[in-house]
């Protein structure tokens, strides 16, 4: 099925992708779209949306499974509180990508803005997966929980890679970077590691399908200096607080 | 370090006990034990939480308040030199349970109520009916009917979303984690028989509280812990938390200890961690952005359940009201500086936000000034003690209220303020297995049940008394309050007048 978008709001859009899935397509494409926020807002199932043009905000908010396909760029809040499905943009994403994302899988090849990843969490057995081809500002996975993040820097070698207060108050997760980041960019909550065969074997894995998406040589992708940066407690705040009645803890 | 706090409290047991050790099992802080013949109490780490007293067979027990004392001096409170020295002593930051407890003006306190005498006559509300129905959400800004085909005339508006409270009160927002599963379980329930709604606060709904689903508001914090399409499609209602009264502007972390397997699952992050909330919401930075979180959550369930925004009381708390309004809010929850918490930095408690009554009186102004009341429904929360604190808050301009502290206190909480500990001996503010088994489900629901009942047979005879006999009339009238030894600008404000006038 398709939709010539571009002259409807996104409550309309939204309808007509709640109808094609109660009658139960399973492909979509969207032709058009300029901006319209909430696309796949909450999708619960197993449809596939294409979308042609720009993707405004919340794209895929609280989304539940299915995908969505972008040929094309997508504004601010990509994945917002997402729990499950897949998200693929064939071009840049805006601020706060997968914020407080649970489940499923984000793929971005280009850039992306402030904040991505940030609180992402993991629960049960579909951590949070978000791979951006080209470069990440400010605030990358801060107070992340859980789930990972890759940043690949694959478009121009001259760009920095990530902001700085990279993983500031992370407390979970694993952040990836295919190059180097300097102490004064990533928050003192998260330390850096050295990767291990695992981390190898695991950025291969993971990466293939996102290369074959895009068209990356795979190869050329892993042939570079990776970093990779954990949390150092799942408990940073744990001596900030004293109660204030009672003797709780005992001093003396 | 040599612990320079002196006992808040002394453990006085007295001769008639008969070392049945009931007080030592019943005391979850530790303070007592019973050894050789005596039970030795070290009173350094009694919290005055009242188990022991309300459990000795006997009554043997009584908590008294430190007797040693030191020169008096009415600047240096043995509170602020408490503080002083714990800190001295931890290098952290202070925390307490429960609401502001410092002395402030309580204005509820200063406010009368009318009533009828000879001309506009009052009501006996026990033989005539009065309506307490309020139905929280926007309202269309007029109606339109039209004759049907059979010269019927009918609603041809279609009217947003509502809730239906058979009584205008409803309980507040209490997150499982900050309270455990049966405190849950029992305002669920009380919520379901008085035909109310219980807010499940944000730490997600448990699985075996999807069934009370329609009698549930649920919460989006900035944690969005829980926060799935199922949770948002089970509940009655949605409320966005932007503040606590408890806290404004900060935001909470429930600590890993806390975080117990059937927390973690309900919250959907890993036993053990953090469960932290950051102060803002990483997607909301303005009021657009609020509305934008507001649409994600109505487009995710299809316009079909209203959606609300909790803020504090702070200063410009018109100002945010009148934008969370205009943002899209369906109602607002207007949450008073004495607002109750499982942990908050005391020097956030004690220090910030406002009075719930100024609040509430400067929000209900403002969106009449704009013209917008309409759009939005206010619920009062933050300390509300008593139905006469319901009537005037009705009175001073919400909807309906919600309530926390009165229904902990109704299951037992004495406000001790230790729930930070985790130790909770009312098994309210605990997940402790052993201190949970202390609050009985069925017993709760009819204790909070009673209250509820209670109150709206007291607001009613009050009503009756006013010559009302529905609560809408009530709403923002206050013209039928006075006040009594309030300052001409708290009168100004409240727009009260003093009594006699
Ligand atoms: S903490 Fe509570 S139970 Fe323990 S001694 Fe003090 S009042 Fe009694
Ligand atoms: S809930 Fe429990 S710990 Fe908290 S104030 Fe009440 S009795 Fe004390």
């Amino acid at each position: 099925m398709e939709l010539h978008a571009h002259h409807l709001h996104y409550r309309e859009v939204n309808q007509w992708l709640r109808r094609c899935s109660q009658d139960g397509i399973h492909h979509v494409t969207l032709h058009g779209i300029r901006g319209q926020r909430y696309i796949g807002t909450g999708l619960n199932n197993s449809l596939r949306i294409h979308i042609h043009g720009t993707a405004g905000n919340d794209l895929g908010a609280f989304m539940n499974g299915g995908e969505i396909i972008v040929y094309g760029n997508a504004q601010d809040g990509v994945g917002n509180t997402m729990n499950a499905g897949r998200i693929i943009i064939h071009g840049h994403a805006g601020d706060v990508v997968a914020h407080s994302m649970r489940g499923g899988t984000i793929y971005v090849r280009d850039d992306v803005g402030y904040r991505a990843g940030i609180h992402m969490k993991a629960w049960g057995d579909n951590p949070p997966l978000v791979i951006i081809g080209g470069t990440a500002r400010d605030f990358l996975g801060e107070y992340m929980a859980g789930g990972t993040l890759i940043v690949l820097g694959l478009h121009d070698p001259s760009a920095p890679l990530v902001g700085s207060y990279v993983g500031t108050g992370m407390h979970g997760g694993v952040i990836y970077l295919r190059g180097t980041i300097a102490p004064y960019q990533y928050g003192k909550e998260a330390g850096l590691q050295p990767l291990t065969p695992d981390d190898w074997e695991y950025l291969q894995r993971t990466l293939a399908p996102f290369c074959e998406e895009f068209g990356f040589d795979l190869e050329a992708v892993l042939d570079h200096t990776f970093c990779k940066l954990v949390p150092l407690s799942r408990r940073p705040y744990g001596r900030l607080y004293e109660g204030a009645v009672g003797a709780v803890s005992n001093h003396s | 370090m040599k612990n320079f706090l002196p006992s808040d409290f002394l453990v006085h047991i007295g001769p008639e006990c008969i070392l049945c050790g009931r007080c030592v099992r019943e005391c979850s802080f530790g303070v007592l034990e019973q050894k050789e013949g005596r039970i030795i109490a070290h009173h350094a780490r009694c919290v005055a939480c009242q188990r022991c007293v309300v459990f000795c067979p006997r009554s043997a027990i009584a908590i008294l308040p430190h007797p040693s004392t030191s020169r008096h001096n009415a600047y240096w409170t043995p509170e602020q030199r408490r503080a002083l020295l714990r800190q001295a002593q931890t290098g952290a930051i202070l925390l307490a349970g429960a609401g502001n407890d410092q002395p402030y003006l309580s204005i509820w306190d200063h406010l009368l109520l009318d009533a009828s005498q000879v001309t506009n006559p009052s009501i006996d509300p026990l033989r005539e009916p009065m309506e307490l129905v309020t139905f929280i959400g926007r309202k269309p800004d007029h109606l339109e009917i039209v004759p049907d085909e059979n010269g019927e005339l009918r609603l041809a508006t279609e009217l947003p979303p509502q809730l239906k409270l058979d009584t205008p009160i409803i309980f507040g927002a209490m997150s499982l984690g900050a309270v455990n599963l049966r405190v849950h379980k029992i305002l669920a329930e009380a919520a379901r028989r008085a035909g109310t709604y219980f807010n499940c606060g944000e730490g997600g709904l448990h699985e075996e509280l999807y069934p009370y689903g329609q009698n549930t508001i649920v919460q989006v914090a900035s944690g969005r812990f829980g926060v799935h399409q199922r949770y948002l499609d089970a509940a009655a209602a949605i409320e966005i938390k932007i503040g606590q009264g408890a806290k404004p502007g900060i935001g909470g972390h429930l600590a890993g200890e806390k975080v117990t397997e059937e927390i973690a699952r309900t919250r959907m992050i890993p036993p053990g961690t953090d469960a932290i909330s950051p102060a803002p919401h990483h997607d909301i930075y303005s009021i657009e952005d609020l509305a934008q979180l507001i649409y994600a959550l109505k487009e995710a369930t299809n316009y079909s359940k209203p959606v609300g925004v909790k803020i504090a009381a702070v200063h410009h708390v018109a100002a945010i009201a009148t934008g969370a309004a205009r943002a899209g809010a369906d109602f607002l929850t207007i949450d008073g500086f004495r607002g109750g918490t499982g942990a908050a930095p005391l020097v956030i408690r004690n220090h910030v936000g406002l009075p719930l009554e100024i609040a509430l009186a400067a929000v209900d102004d403002r969106l009449r000034e704009e013209g917008i009341r309409h759009q939005v429904s206010i619920i009062a929360s933050g300390g509300i003690r008593s139905s006469a604190d319901v009537i005037k808050a009705i009175a001073l301009g919400a909807d309906a209220v919600s309530i926390c502290t009165a229904a902990l206190i109704a299951l037992g909480c004495t406000l001790c303020q230790a729930c930070y500990t985790g130790r909770c001996a009312w098994g309210l503010t605990t997940q402790d297995p052993e201190l949970i088994k202390r609050l009985d489900i069925d017993e709760g629901v009819e204790r909070v049940q009673n209250l509820l009942r209670a109150w709206t047979l007291e607001i009613k005879e009050v009503m009756g008394a006013l010559g009302i006999n529905a609560i809408e009339s009530l709403r923002g009238n206050r013209e039928r309050l006075r006040s009594i030894g309030l300052d001409v600008h708290t009168q100004e404000v409240l727009g009260v007048r003093p009594a006699g006038m």
